[in-house]
């Protein structure tokens, strides 16, 4: 993974000790309590419900085995013993005190983290395809781009007060799983007809309160001219992108009314006035390229028998290994995911003491390194499979493989009432709810893939127009009620799911999960998919069921 | 009131004037709208002339004027709107602009380092309490990712 040098160090510490002189200035009142918010947001500091939350940059959902104990550490010394994984690959803590904050931000800079720009209307951290460089259908690792883009985004001097935050994801691989059309810029990693690198990129997407599909603003942008491209972008966004309205100030607005077509030619306009100023030149590509070298690899992985033992003799095993594992470019080798999403709790949640223990397993089975994933887990992308069994009996003990992932009990949750001031509704209480009706593992795996999203207000942190099944906390004249979408995706057939009808009561939510969860078995075609059922019957079939009785 | 100018305090010797208000000797700035339509007459004025600028004027369309202009001012009407900062890039290198740009206005003092990179040299800061805080940080950081057009 990519090491500091001592220029990025540099920047690091100085970020720490403005920070530190920003929050004593603040409580001396030197600095006012709206300038102060402005200043600590983009350092990941949200002043929450009961307590301060800090939001931790994970760039591209990378960590190491160093890092992770020092998240371990941080939650034992500065919180409560535990932290929580964003859908945006960060970790968040959500007891921090405001004075203790720029001590966790040096100790975090000791390790290579920070917060910077991971809150404000700013560029945000970069996410990226949680299987980068081991996906098997990928054309190029999407990391060394996310890295060079990380380094531009970061303290960029014209672009941090923007309309309002910005929010880039790249994807490198056939398969889009970085949500990359829900995103202010996507950048997909293509091969033209002459098998050179080069990017599409995809503009105007977005969740939130206006869920809109990107578009293609550019089929194939060469390599060299990345940053100045999304420069040129970022240019015409500041500009005139809406301040009005924090409803309408996203870049996906801007293009809408001001219409691809017009949009797309400001940015060629601006574009090729800097792109032959800030050229990508191969012996920068290739320098960042050399921290994500390959690891090494045992030749002989795949020579292994104890693992196909293992899997014919303890079918527990075998329920794991087909659920929450994942294919490997390299033969014997896997990705293993770690669910966070175990019944009785939080989903993204882990204690101090699972932090420090992946971290362990991270050294022992992965080459002390594990990435976070947009839907709350995270990775060891490295396993060789004869390691996959005493892994699994590890993750076992700890209460971090239940089979479940990809499944209908891998939500993807916000924090909801319980923490976020932002909230309407509770989010986490409800996934409780349905965890508990669906207790029964060979029913969900049965189900098969069904992601269910709870965001517990508009702002749609959960990505709930999303889900296949989304959930969406609101406020009716002071009571929580949930409105229900179905049929919605972030992948490669990405879509925005369409309203099952009027909201349903707090009580009736997990009723009506199952009894749509009921239709679908029913009337579900051979190993048809939810999400493909959806998309032949319509919302109709549901919506009867649903509202049957009222 | 002192500014900052080139890192270091200094008196301020422009005075701005109102649109509907006569010109006095000296060195003058005035609204973007006043420079569009009285040019000419501003061109015969004795002493040296600025233009300010606020957050919705395009800089472009007094790029062919800025070698009679020996001052800009970015006017910040909140610290939130950060279009001057892009129109503080395009001055000094879209446009070559050399002379002084000045952040005057609701800019905070924690905005000045990437002000500076992005080519402001001079601060007037709503409150003389600012004055050194913005000095301090001017030197925030020692190192960028991008590069700079100061």
């Amino acid at each position: 993974m990519y090491q500091y040098n001592p220029i990025d160090q540099t920047l690091v510490d100085e970020r720490v000790a403005q920070f530190r002189r920003q929050t004593e200035q603040f409580l001396k009142g030197e600095i006012s309590e709206d300038q102060f918010r402005a200043l600590r947001l983009r350092n990941g500091l949200y002043i929450q419900t009961h307590a301060p939350m800090l939001r931790i940059a994970v760039p591209y959902g990378l960590l190491s085995s160093q890092q992770l104990r020092k998240i371990a550490h941080i939650g034992r010394t500065y919180d409560r013993d535990y932290c929580h994984l964003t859908t945006r690959q960060n970790i968040q803590f959500n007891w921090p005190k405001l004075e203790q904050v720029p001590d966790i931000l040096a100790e975090l800079a000791t390790v290579q983290m920070h917060a910077i720009q991971t809150s404000g209307n700013c560029m945000r951290n970069t996410t990226s395809d949680h299987l980068a460089g081991v996906a098997v259908d990928e054309i190029e690792d999407p990391r060394p781009y996310c890295e060079i883009i990380r380094q531009w985004t970061t303290l960029h001097p014209e672009f941090d007060y923007l309309p309002r935050k910005f929010k880039i994801a790249v994807s490198g691989a056939l398969h889009d799983r970085a949500a990359t059309q829900f995103h202010d810029i996507g950048v997909h990693l293509v091969k033209n007809a002459a098998g050179e690198t080069g990017f599409k990129i995809l503009v105007g997407g977005g969740l939130g309160r206006t869920p809109i599909i990107g578009q293609v603003i550019k089929p194939y942008l060469e390599r060299q001219h990345l940053l100045s491209y999304l420069e040129a972008i970022l240019r015409i966004y500041n500009l005139f992108g809406r301040r009005d309205n924090k409803y309408k100030a996203r870049i996906k607005i801007l293009v809408k009314e001001t219409g691809l077509a017009e949009f797309s030619r400001q940015v060629e306009e601006e574009w090729l006035l800097i792109r032959d100023t800030m050229l990508l030149s191969d012996e920068r590509i290739n320098a960042i390229k050399g921290h994500f070298q390959a690891p090494a690899y045992q030749a002989d992985a795949a020579e292994d028998n104890s693992f196909n033992q293992h899997l014919q003799n303890d079918p527990a095993f075998a329920t794991w290994y087909k659920h929450n594992t994942a294919a490997h470019k390299v033969a014997g080798y896997r990705a293993v995911f770690v669910s966070l999403k175990a019944p009785d709790v939080p989903p993204g949640d882990m204690t101090g003491q699972q932090v420090d223990a992946v971290a362990d397993m991270a050294d022992q089975y992965s080459f002390g390194e594990i990435r976070s994933t947009h839907r709350q887990n995270l990775i060891f992308a490295d396993v060789k499979q004869a390691d996959l069994y005493p892994l699994w009996q590890q993750l076992t003990a700890l209460a971090l493989a239940t089979p479940n992932i990809g499944t209908v009990t891998d939500i993807i949750c916000c924090p909801g009432l319980d923490f976020c001031s932002l909230a309407n509704a509770g989010s986490i209480g409800i996934t409780k709810e349905i965890n508990e009706a669906l207790d029964d593992m060979d029913y969900i795996h049965d189900l098969g893939d069904i992601k269910i999203n709870i965001s517990g207000c508009m702002n749609g942190c959960a990505h709930q127009s999303v889900g296949h099944i989304g959930i969406l906390g609101v406020d009716k004249k002071g009571a929580e009620w949930y409105q229900l979408t179905l049929g919605g995706s972030s992948e490669n057939e990405a879509a925005i799911g369409e309203r099952l009808g009027p909201a349903v009561a707090k009580d009736e939510v997990t009723n009506a999960i199952t009894t749509i969860l009921d239709v679908y078995v029913k009337q579900r075609m051979d190993d048809e998919s939810f999400l493909d059922m959806v998309k032949r019957v319509g919302i109709d079939p549901f919506k009867e069921q649903v509202y049957a009785n009222h | 009131m002192q500014i900052i100018k080139d890192n270091q305090l200094c008196d301020n010797a422009w005075q701005f004037i109102a649109d509907d208000a006569d010109l006095p000797a000296g060195d003058i700035s005035v609204s973007f709208n006043k420079w569009q339509q009285a040019e000419a007459q501003l061109l015969n004025h004795e002493g040296k002339l600025g233009v300010r600028i606020g957050s919705a004027d395009a800089v472009a369309s007094i790029a062919s004027d800025l070698d009679k202009i020996a001052l800009v001012e970015l006017d910040f009407p909140d610290f939130a709107d950060g279009r001057l900062f892009s129109s503080a890039w395009l001055l000094r290198s879209r446009y070559g602009y050399q002379g002084e740009i000045r952040a005057i206005g609701h800019f905070m003092p924690d905005q000045v380092f990437y002000l500076s990179r992005v080519g402001v040299n001079a601060f007037a800061p709503a409150k003389a309490d600012y004055l050194p805080m913005i000095l301090a940080n001017l030197a925030d950081f020692t190192v960028q990712y991008q590069a700079s057009v100061n």
